[in-house]
């Protein structure tokens, strides 16, 4: 037997294939007679379409039909994880820059790029709303018809939802008040991979092929939609190219399920990055807090308005907004509090999940508060966070889950690793900031293991595995159970004729869900075994015992191979065990469930800033994330440092710009950057804390998206630390902190 | 027709002629009349390096390089840097120091390092950081990825 892969750092399964060139993904797959799908787009945000011309389009060489919305049954069929509100094309009008009017389908690519360029739209512009003010003005133009929201109060205005939590009293009687407005851009997603899907509809029912990371959510969706039942539409997924919240809910893959009925070919659609900038981004926000603390740093209490914009359509935008906000004071003991979240909709791109599904968001106006208050109480940051800091078992918010990790250890091992209380060099200053994220909420995922003849293993597991590592992590666990190396298991997820239930891949739940679902199978293998044992030794189940990857019969032990073989027989055969983890819907709870974990992170940084250019050079970088158990401690590292990054570019780097129309100006990667390896601080270190108190197989939590919770704040309060200037509005690009130097100067 | 010209372009060792239409990429002919899929589209403007290839041992933006313009020109892709069933040193190395994540970038990411490596057997920290700057990764991997490129390299003699 082997000692066990879990807790080691064995190499990522699919590693291989990423290294050389052979792992497919979406855009590699060839299909015999597939058609190629090009969007219309118009260079507008909001316009009222007169009229869709294709009659020169149409004769095109290798176009072999154009879909217009006036092909589509009528009233346009409409979709949406939460709210259906999303049309196959633009319904009459388009809503955001970039929403599609219709579709050219051909035979190469090439040529529906040209038709779809000849197709001749009429259209007139009609005023919107890019921004929060203006969609809140009292004469605003509505986003959405009031029609899809046909009981709802608020259907006559842009706000699609508003939030209150609400605990203790505010009362600032003998407190120090601080009292902000943070604002957070509009970032995209920037997934390598350009968003993609392929259909195709024969006897045998739907395919649909994307890489999406809810493959049965995808499955649903189109079973409702084209009124197929489930069994009859397969969704395989192969694996994204990086996905990071963007790749969650089905997108245009509805769209081409009907042309793929319509032509009888397989259809693809491949996004350009342009396009897929229109199709997804990161929710923008301003949140305004009013904060209380007593003398000593004592949080008395916080107050918020947090306004998010979200997009034309709902997508899981709500979701989002309700969630980061009702964890909004973050990892402290906050004895009261009000928080007045909105969801807010406007005529821009449908923003969704992204890594840290809001709490950057939060994290980056609380943080900055904790920040402000300790400059004003000549305390320092990490003095403040000390004295809050919810310990465990201690309530965030009151009367849920408590504090379920040693979060101080975090704090302070990373102000360890910063060199907290040692004087910086000179023109250096540091920063550090904590942030809880909520685990999944709810959840169901079913895992099947098969053992097989020779003692190697096939797990199915519905995760998608999008650089995350899910399937290695998978492998191990099942290893471990009986006593093989990750090289005799695989791991088969992906499609959804094959492959059992998983409800999502988000929310950093699935080695802690799918993770205990394949306990839980290898568990029933488990039992069979034992049986197997018991008959063949004449002895009870009972006296079997299986560890550590063997069979232990009475103080014998035996491998789990032998025990196949002399079981099982001639005629062979495999054992087949199946799991299933439930965290069933809570309708009282105010999220619909309790957190199942939270993600603890703290980050620090030392930076110094060039006075002549306002540019930040990161001296040093560190984050340490309370994983409860590491199961693959490489796997758990690459996470956060990549989470890391990711985090400096929404804080130094990252936004979209509207022009007044609403129109995106800077598309693509020419002119919208995201970090590079000419980004990286000079020194980047990442850790963990391990008290095995997590939820998951060995006592581990969900960790990828930990080290990008509160990147922002930390960073400004080492730009406020070594120049005295505060910037209160992402991301701090040279520009603005330059100009903040000179006004500081001039004040 | 005009639009149309007669390449021969030289891929991993092998020869192969083309008439191909004078706009296309050379990464459009290697992914789809090859089925060479490991150079990847992403940006299409030569700004993320997912395309990279080595042309006439350079590395090139394949995006943006047209067909035509690599006739008769030697051209190696990720799949002509992987020595047959094994991997190379630097394939390895990226795997034992965890640089992969989702994988797209990754290929692009090899044949970048790898030219900087044959031009530069012991580049510096700061020539390594240099090197990778033009591939874009998303999952933000670069640390371990400059890691294994830096394990490979030779000592300075």
């Amino acid at each position: 037997m082997n000692a066990g892969s879990v807790g080691t750092g064995v190499p990522r399964v699919g590693g291989r294939e990423r290294v050389n060139g052979s792992q497919q993904f979406l855009a590699d797959i060839r299909l015999e007679d597939m058609l190629h799908v090009k969007l219309v787009t118009l260079d507008v945000a909001c316009a009222r379409i007169d009229s869709i011309d294709t009659s020169i389009a149409v004769h095109l060489p290798g176009v072999a039909c154009i879909v217009t919305p006036a092909d589509l049954p009528q009233p346009m069929p409409r979709f949406g994880p939460v709210y259906r509100d999303r049309p196959f094309l633009a319904d009459g009008a388009t809503t955001y820059h970039g929403e599609p009017v219709c579709a050219v389908v051909a035979e190469s690519r090439d040529m529906a790029e040209a038709a779809a360029e000849a197709v001749l739209v009429g259209y007139t512009e009609v005023p919107g709303v890019f921004t929060i003010d203006a969609a809140l003005a009292q004469d605003a133009p509505l986003v959405q018809s009031p029609s899809l929201r046909p009981d709802d109060p608020l259907a006559r205005s842009n706000v699609l939802r508003e939030r209150r939590y609400e605990w203790g009293a505010i009362d600032e009687t003998d407190t120090t008040v601080v009292d902000h407005v943070y604002s957070f851009p509009m970032v995209t997603h920037f997934a390598i991979e350009p968003h993609g899907a392929i259909a195709h509809a024969d006897d045998d029912g739907l395919t649909i092929w994307s890489p999406v990371q809810h493959p049965y959510l995808l499955q649903r969706t189109i079973s409702d939609l084209f009124e197929q039942p489930l069994a009859r539409v397969r969704v395989l997924a192969p694996d994204p190219g990086g996905a990071f919240g963007g790749k969650q809910n089905p997108k245009f893959e509805p769209l081409l399920t009907w042309i793929a009925l319509k032509t009888g070919r397989p259809c693809r659609l491949i996004l350009t990055l342009e396009e897929t900038f229109q199709a997804v981004r990161r929710t923008s926000c301003s949140i305004h807090v009013r904060s209380g603390f007593r003398a000593n740093g004592e949080l008395v209490f916080h107050d918020v308005e947090s306004d998010f914009l979200v997009g034309a359509y709902a997508d899981i935008a709500e979701r989002v907004v309700a969630k980061a906000n009702y964890l909004a004071c973050g990892p402290y003991r906050t004895p009261n509090a009000r928080i007045v979240a909105r969801a807010i909709f406007s005529n821009t791109t449908p923003s969704c999940a992204f890594r840290g599904f809001g709490t950057p968001q939060v994290a980056w106006a609380i943080e900055s508060q904790m920040d402000a208050a300790s400059r004003l109480l000549q305390l320092d940051g990490l003095e403040i966070r000390r004295a809050n800091l919810a310990r465990f078992g201690e309530d965030v918010v009151p009367g849920d889950v408590p504090a379920d990790g040693e979060w101080q250890q975090s704090l302070d091992r990373a102000a360890e690793m910063i060199g907290w209380g040692r004087p910086p060099l000179e023109g250096r200053g540091r920063g550090i900031a904590v942030a809880i994220k909520a685990g999944a909420t709810t959840g169901l995922s079913q895992a099947t293991v098969r053992l097989l003849f020779d003692g190697s293993v096939i797990v199915y597991a519905g995760t998608s595995d999008m650089g995350q590592g899910a399937r290695t992590i998978f492998a191990q666990i099942a290893a471990d159970e009986f006593g093989v190396t990750v090289n005799d298991v695989s791991v088969v997820s992906g499609d959804t004729a094959i492959v059992p239930f998983d409800l999502q891949t988000s929310a950093s739940r699935s080695t802690v869900f799918m993770g205990n679902a394949i306990l839980a199978a290898c568990e029933d293998v488990h039992r069979q075994l034992r049986s197997l044992a018991a008959e063949i030794t004449g002895l009870e189940a009972a006296d079997v015992e299986i560890k550590g990857g063997q069979v232990h019969v009475k103080g014998e032990q035996h491998s789990i191979a032998t025990v196949l073989e002399r079981g099982l027989g001639r005629l062979r055969g495999e054992l087949v065990g199946n799991g299933t983890v439930r965290r069933a819907d809570d309708p009282d709870h105010p999220l619909g469930g309790a957190p199942a974990f939270y993600e603890f992170n703290c980050t620090a940084f030392e930076v110094s800033v060039d006075g002549e250019t306002g540019e930040v050079l990161i001296h040093r970088h560190v984050t340490v994330g309370d994983v409860g158990r590491a199961l693959n401690p490489l796997q758990v590292t690459m996470q956060d440092e990549g989470a890391a990054i990711m985090g400096l570019g929404h804080s130094l780097m990252e936004q979209l710009l509207l022009d007044d129309r609403g129109r995106i100006r800077n598309l693509g990667a020419l002119d919208y950057r995201i970090p590079t390896t000419k980004d990286m601080p000079l020194e980047l270190e990442s850790e963990v804390i391990e008290n095995g108190d997590g939820p998951g197989p060995r006592g581990s939590k969900g960790v990828s998206e930990g080290a990008i919770l509160c990147t922002a704040p930390a960073l400004a309060a080492a730009v406020a630390d070594a120049t005295g200037v505060v910037i209160r509005d992402l991301p701090l690009t040279p520009e603005r902190v330059w100009s903040a130097l000179k006004a500081g100067v001039a004040r | 027709m005009s639009s149309r010209r007669l390449v021969t372009l030289s891929v991993n060792g092998r020869e192969h002629e083309f008439d191909v239409l004078v706009h296309r990429p050379l990464l459009e002919v290697l992914r789809e009349d090859l089925g060479l899929t490991g150079a990847k589209e992403c940006c299409a403007v030569g700004e993320c390096g997912a395309c990279t290839v080595l042309v006439d041992g350079l590395t090139v933006n394949s995006c943006l390089m047209l067909a035509v313009e690599a006739d008769n020109r030697q051209i190696t892709t990720i799949e002509g840097l992987t020595p047959g069933e094994s991997l190379s040193p630097l394939q390895d190395s990226f795997l034992a120091h965890g640089a992969v994540q989702c994988g797209f970038c990754i290929p692009g990411m090899i044949v970048s390092a790898q030219f900087l490596l044959d031009s530069n057997p012991s580049p510096t920290a700061s020539e390594i950081n240099e090197g990778l700057a033009g591939n874009l990764c998303r999952c933000g991997g670069y640390k371990r990825m400059l890691r294994a490129v830096e394990a490979i390299t030779e000592p300075e003699a």
